[in-house]
């Protein structure tokens, strides 16, 4: 069986037996982040606030280490900073038998499953209860977590009760929630009243007070610190945070972020070791003076190095909220046992497990990152995940062959990577260079591709899945068709004033406050879905805006999605020299591809001096923005927007990244304004996303994630199909038998034709 | 402080699932007897003119005495208005167990130590910590879980939160 076969099987059997658990659960911890985070009035404010702390911390950390060290031995603590989770062990091993312990109570703590210290103490004979119900779950069922806040996520009330009727043989089956719950609970309650030690995570320690914070909602921490006398806290060196003060944004911002609730029923703030009031069953004593012991575990495990890393340091500042898993769609849709390494889960895993274990934990789903990006605006610490992804692919792309093959390579590929590169992911990187030969051999290159021997060959040398209907490429490109229109006297061609060509014909309108367009040729609109690209010239010129379609490579979008990140640099240095000049002039960069677009406006921060990028980002629009802000600004071209009165109904889906710049709204606004009746989806991602979909390993999952957006219109038949995404065209074209087009088609056709 | 919080936090408890009552110091003994559920625990409120003794609750109990109570009753030293939230500090008198092992949880708070947010609260909180204060916890509502397939109220902790605001203190 092919290695792409095995994943596909593997990501099937989770879609069919944990997928329901987990698309139900994530969707109401996200459409409750959106709710919770809505009301925060400082929301923004609080993310800036949160990142700078984190920035800072990490940068001091040396600093943080030493006073949160001398803080807690000043009180008779101790702080261990271990190296790995071997050494981490030990300590906490000596620390159990030190004190004679025959049991541990646990809390939740992911950091303690990246040390495996359950399994560590149970060799010596000590027993260890998960007192998190989640994890208690897992304990018995003996699984990983799915999930960073939620670890049982995957699982089902039906799942529990089965499971815990057969395991604990129970004659009175248990059934509804609240009936587990009591079991567990009771259960767990006498474990943690004999118990000896405690041993508790952390959500955030500060280095001036020494203070713990632990963000809970069950009340399992508080009970287990209360009913024993050694405490052990173990905790990530990035944990530490400079003050006390500091915590209010993560306090404010971790249960909104994650479950989606505005507040999690409990936050601990504890400042050890504790001579507070607890109760002691053995004596049957309430004890108001104790006398703790205390031990704050502080683990490296490769953090140092994440530190020293200027691409993975950004990881040490997530605070493990689960935002970035809950709000992406293919996570909702498979869950953190296919999304996920050896223990982190979900879009920061990928850094995460890079960090701790190494590259090859993330290997195995670090392409379940699309980067839709939809998780970029709801991290809390305003980390880039997708770039995180981005650049573990790279790495991966290039590790293991030390370049030994790379000059069987050099010169006769298009890019700038290694020679172990996938042959699936260099097809798809190279998607430029496959769509100017499909237009250069069209229609004979789509009828060659769509032959059944050769669908069987791609799927089984580069890994397309057969099932998906290939782009069909169009003989004459919309450059092509651009430059022989203006070559007429239909439209005025401008051209930079570098240029040594004169500029063209001479236009038939004035333009609003002398704005020029220079609309951008992305692969797709000139390749294949030429249509809107013309409807956009159309509807340009009708608004009184003259356009130019300059010569200009692609924009790196799709090297960049197979982690090509050298080739993509090479990409948005073409881009940056065949617009500069336009730019200088003053002329608007319009892009009708969202993800092109995102390039221009995010992308490219990784990948082009900053100045320029800043140019080309704030020089840059979507279609249907620019429309928005001449339809603003000009009281003759609103006039033409609403002259028009179509009786049309519209079902617009928006693209992942377009709403993840906040692009959407234009759309929807322009829309209405025209006269337009319109519904939106509300998916995070339609599933394709980019070459995702069309391989072989995860095209059920890309089509699992697309029912979602089905369902969402299903009922809306009598609805024209509009959306901005090339991908996500292609996807509703699979999932819809009536076509779907761009929204600037649509528009052109009323403004300019009625 | 002031009026804005309070309305504030009567807002914010009406929309968790948690209650709460306004009265003067002189009513308290009556609303706190019209509303325990016995077996209850308690701690010493240290505000004045306030007093459990004289009510059937339990103020020196044994462990098992707080792990089987209906009822625990003690001060709170904050209120947050935008969260509906109350801060229970143990300060060596049992406050962490009683509020904790309980089915109800009665928090007793001064109208004059609600805050209207989450930062007033920290900074108040930084300042009792420097002071000594080693645990205090920011409750909200009841303990909840959602990882047995649905939203269950009281887990380890209560199953219900009743705040007593102390309208003339």
């Amino acid at each position: 069986m092919s290695r792409r076969k095995q994943k596909a099987d593997r990501i099937n059997e989770l879609l069919a037996t944990e997928g329901d658990a987990v698309f139900e659960n994530t969707q109401g911890f996200n459409s409750g982040r959106y709710a919770s985070t809505a009301k925060l009035a400082k929301y923004e404010a609080l993310k800036d606030e949160a990142r700078t702390i984190k920035e800072d911390a990490i940068e001091r950390l040396p600093v943080l280490i030493e006073s949160v060290t001398e803080t807690i031995e000043e009180r008779g603590g101790t702080v261990y900073v271990a190296e790995d989770p071997t050494d981490a062990n030990r300590y906490i091993r000596e620390v159990v038998d030190d004190a004679g312990a025959e049991s541990v109570v646990k809390s939740k703590s992911m950091t303690s499953e990246e040390l495996e210290v359950n399994e560590a103490l149970e060799a010596d004979g000590v027993d260890v209860w998960e007192t998190d119900l989640g994890e208690f779950v897992l304990q018995v069922a003996d699984e990983a977590p799915s999930h960073l806040v939620a670890p049982a996520i995957h699982r089902s009330r039906d799942d529990i009760a089965t499971l815990f009727n057969e395991y604990f043989e129970l004659e009175e089956p248990l059934e509804s929630a609240e009936e587990l719950t009591r079991f567990a609970r009771d259960y767990l309650g006498e474990h943690i009243k004999d118990a000896d030690i405690g041993m508790t995570g952390a959500n955030f320690v500060t280095a001036d007070t020494g203070t713990v914070a632990l963000v809970t909602s069950e009340g399992n921490a508080r009970k287990t610190l209360a009913s024993t006398d050694t405490h052990v806290t173990v905790a990530g060196i990035e944990k530490l945070i400079p003050t006390f003060e500091e915590l209010q944004p993560f306090i404010e911002l971790i249960g909104r972020s994650g479950t989606g609730q505005d507040i999690t029923s409990y936050v601990s703030l504890f400042t050890p070791p504790l001579s507070i009031s607890g109760l002691n069953f053995e004596a049957n004593e309430l004890v108001t003076e104790t006398d703790r012991d205390f031990h704050l575990v502080l683990v490296d495990n490769g953090r140092w190095a994440m530190r020293d890393d200027d691409q993975l340091r950004e990881t040490l500042y997530c605070i493990r909220c689960s935002a970035c898993a809950n709000s992406c769609a293919n996570f909702q849709h498979v869950g953190g046992h296919a999304f996920g390494g050896e223990t982190y889960t979900g879009g920061i895993a990928t850094g995460w497990e890079a960090g701790v274990h190494g590259l090859d934990s993330a290997a195995g789903f670090n392409d379940l990152c699309t980067g839709c990006s939809r998780c970029v605006n709801a991290c809390p610490v305003e980390i880039d995940i997708p770039w995180i992804n981005t650049v573990v692919r790279d790495r991966l792309n290039r590790s293991g062959d030390d370049g030994q093959f790379d000059f069987l390579v050099d010169g006769l590929t298009p890019d700038e990577e290694p020679g172990r590169l996938d042959i699936q992911k260099r097809f798809f990187g190279n998607f430029a260079t496959i769509a100017k030969l499909g237009s250069a051999t069209a229609p004979l290159s789509n009828w060659l591709a769509n032959r059944p021997v050769s669908r069987r060959i791609m799927e089984r040398m580069v890994g397309v899945d057969r099932r998906r209907e290939l782009p069909r490429f169009r003989s004459e490109t919309f450059k092509q068709w651009f430059d022989a229109r203006s070559s007429s006297v239909q439209s005025r061609t401008a051209r930079p004033t570098g240029s040594t060509d004169a500029a063209g014909g001479g236009g038939s309108t004035t333009p609003p406050a002398d704005r020029e367009v220079l609309l951008y040729p992305d692969l797709y609109t000139n390749h294949v879905q030429i249509e809107r690209g013309k409807a956009a010239v159309r509807l340009l010129e009708a608004l009184g805006v003259p356009v130019t379609v300059p010569d200009v490579p692609s924009s790196g979008r799709a090297p960049l999605s197979q982690g090509m990140v050298a080739t993509a640099r090479e990409h948005a240095q073409g881009v940056l020299e065949a617009v500069r000049p336009h730019l200088r002039d003053g002329r608007d960069v319009v892009v009708l591809e969202p993800s092109d677009l995102a390039m221009f406006k995010r992308e490219y921060k990784k990948l082009l001096p900053t100045e320029e990028f800043e140019r080309l980002r704030d020089g840059s629009y979507e279609i249907l923005e620019y429309v928005y802000g001449l339809v603003e600004t000009d009281p003759d071209v609103a006039a033409a927007l609403e002259a028009t009165t179509p009786s049309n109904r519209l079902a617009y889906h928006s693209h992942c990244q377009q709403r993840t710049l906040r692009l959407e709204s234009y759309t929807t606004t322009i829309l209405e304004r025209a006269g337009f009746d319109v519904v939106t989806s509300d998916v995070e991602c339609c599933g394709m996303a980019g070459s995702f979909g069309y391989k072989r390993e995860y095209y059920d999952l890309s089509m699992d994630v697309g029912a979602a957006l089905r369902d969402q219109f299903a009922a809306e038949d009598d609805r024209r199909l509009v959306a901005s995404g090339t991908s996500c065209i292609e996807q509703l074209d699979s999932l819809f038998e009536r076509p779907t087009t761009h929204p600037v088609e649509v528009l052109a056709a009323h403004v300019v034709d009625e | 402080m002031g009026n804005t919080a309070i309305r504030s936090f009567e807002d914010s408890i009406a929309s968790l699932p948690a209650t709460m009552e306004q009265v003067p110091a002189a009513e308290f003994e009556d609303a706190i007897a019209s509303h325990l559920a016995e077996p209850a625990v308690g701690v010493s409120l240290p505000f004045e003119g306030v007093s459990l003794q004289g009510l059937p609750v339990t103020l020196s109990p044994t462990a098992e005495e707080v792990s089987a109570a209906r009822t625990g009753i003690t001060p709170a030293s904050l209120a947050i208005g935008d969260y509906g939230s109350v801060v229970v500090g143990d300060r060596n008198d049992g406050a962490e167990p009683v509020s904790l092992f309980v089915n109800e949880h009665v928090a007793v708070v001064r109208a004059s130590d609600v805050v209207e947010s989450m930062s007033d609260a920290v900074g108040e909180l930084g300042d009792e910590v420097r002071d000594g204060l080693q645990s205090a916890v920011v409750a909200t509502g009841p303990s909840a879980t959602a990882d047995m397939g649905e939203l269950v109220h009281g887990v380890h902790g209560p199953e219900s939160v009743h705040v007593l605001l102390l309208s003339d203190r």
